[in-house]
């Protein structure tokens, strides 16, 4: 299996980091080191816990969903309804922003219109389900709905105008 | 939790219908995930060193004034941490509850969920440098305008 040069470098650079957080534990009883491998450690298990499911079901996708089907739906003559899709697509997932790239990949692969894909992670960004319910239990709900009412035109003209460039995928 | 159940159930289904097709879709998805899983790690560490510098003491200090200096503190932050939202939200309700505008407040959460600097790697992996500033651009500017609009009306 050939190993390309940025894993590598990243691989290596996690190491300094560990390094230097295992030193700073250690020998400086330091604050900063704590703190720094204690979230790293934290998102390191979020990470393996969302992810792995993620990309196995973006395999299954890849293999089992013919293109016609995603092109119908949300492919680029698909109409606004597709919006509404990607949207609630967005919405029942959970994790960081960074777990939805590469689900945008696979569907932007599968002939998905680049709006919206853009659509897409704008509406993960923005309203997945759990990050709304924590977010009307600390600012209330007046707050959350006005945002979503504001958000979502932002968002949407956002994809249209991403839409105009075509998103290429790089893997 | 849920999302696991769900998708062991998508391939026990899945596996059932048809095993080599199955198959063929784990070892493509698991291939993936290995092969972003340096990239990463990376990002995680600029996470984490970002969460050790800017914890919520620091940055309940940071935006205790509203000064145009103090919206734009927030909108800089917001931009560059990528702080979760169970640390964001309540955040955030501590500063609305010590007095910080509605725009500043709003300013610091859109520009935290819609704009990050620290996954532009992870992205421009994806979708090419290019689209991924010009994403992260547009969404800068419409959070500003989100907040804007949310000062006027709340």
């Amino acid at each position: 299996m050939k190993t390309n040069p940025r894993s590598i470098i990243s691989l290596g650079a996690t190491g300094v980091f560990l390094f230097f957080c295992a030193w700073g534990v250690w020998f400086g009883h330091n604050d900063f080191a704590i703190r720094s491998a204690n979230s790293y450690l934290g998102f390191l298990k979020e990470m393996f816990w969302v992810l792995p499911m993620m990309f196995l079901l973006i395999g299954v996708f890849d293999v089992w969903v013919p293109r016609e089907i995603v092109e119908r739906h949300v492919g680029e003559d698909a109409g606004p309804i597709a919006i509404l899709w990607m949207i609630l697509l967005a919405m029942l997932q959970a994790g960081p922003l960074y777990g939805a790239f590469p689900v945008a990949a696979a569907l932007s692969k599968k002939g998905c219109a680049a709006k919206y894909i853009f659509i897409y992670l704008g509406a993960f960004s923005v309203m997945k389900l759990p990050m709304l319910s924590f977010e009307i239990t600390f600012l209330g709900w007046k707050f959350s709905l006005v945002r979503l009412m504001f958000t979502l035109p932002v968002f949407i003209t956002i994809g249209y105008i991403m839409g105009r460039h075509r998103a290429y995928v790089v893997q | 939790m849920a999302f696991n159940l769900i998708g062991l159930c998508i391939l026990a289904a899945c596996f059932a219908l048809d095993r080599h097709k199955t198959i063929r879709s784990v070892h493509r998805g698991l291939m993936m995930f290995w092969k972003i899983v340096p990239e990463m790690s990376i990002v995680l560490i600029l996470i984490s060193i970002s969460l050790s510098v800017l914890t919520p003491t620091q940055l309940r200090q940071w935006l205790s004034a509203d000064t145009p200096a103090h919206f734009v503190l927030a909108l800089a932050v917001g931009s560059v941490a990528l702080i979760p939202g169970f640390v964001a939200f309540p955040l955030a309700g501590v500063l609305l509850k010590n007095g910080a505008s509605i725009t500043l407040v709003a300013g610091f959460l859109t520009t935290l969920l819609m704009v990050g600097v620290v996954t532009l790697p992870m992205e421009a992996r994806y979708f090419g440098w290019r689209t991924a500033l010009l994403r992260n651009g547009l969404s800068f500017i419409g959070a500003v305008a989100i907040a804007l609009a949310m000062g006027r009306l709340l």
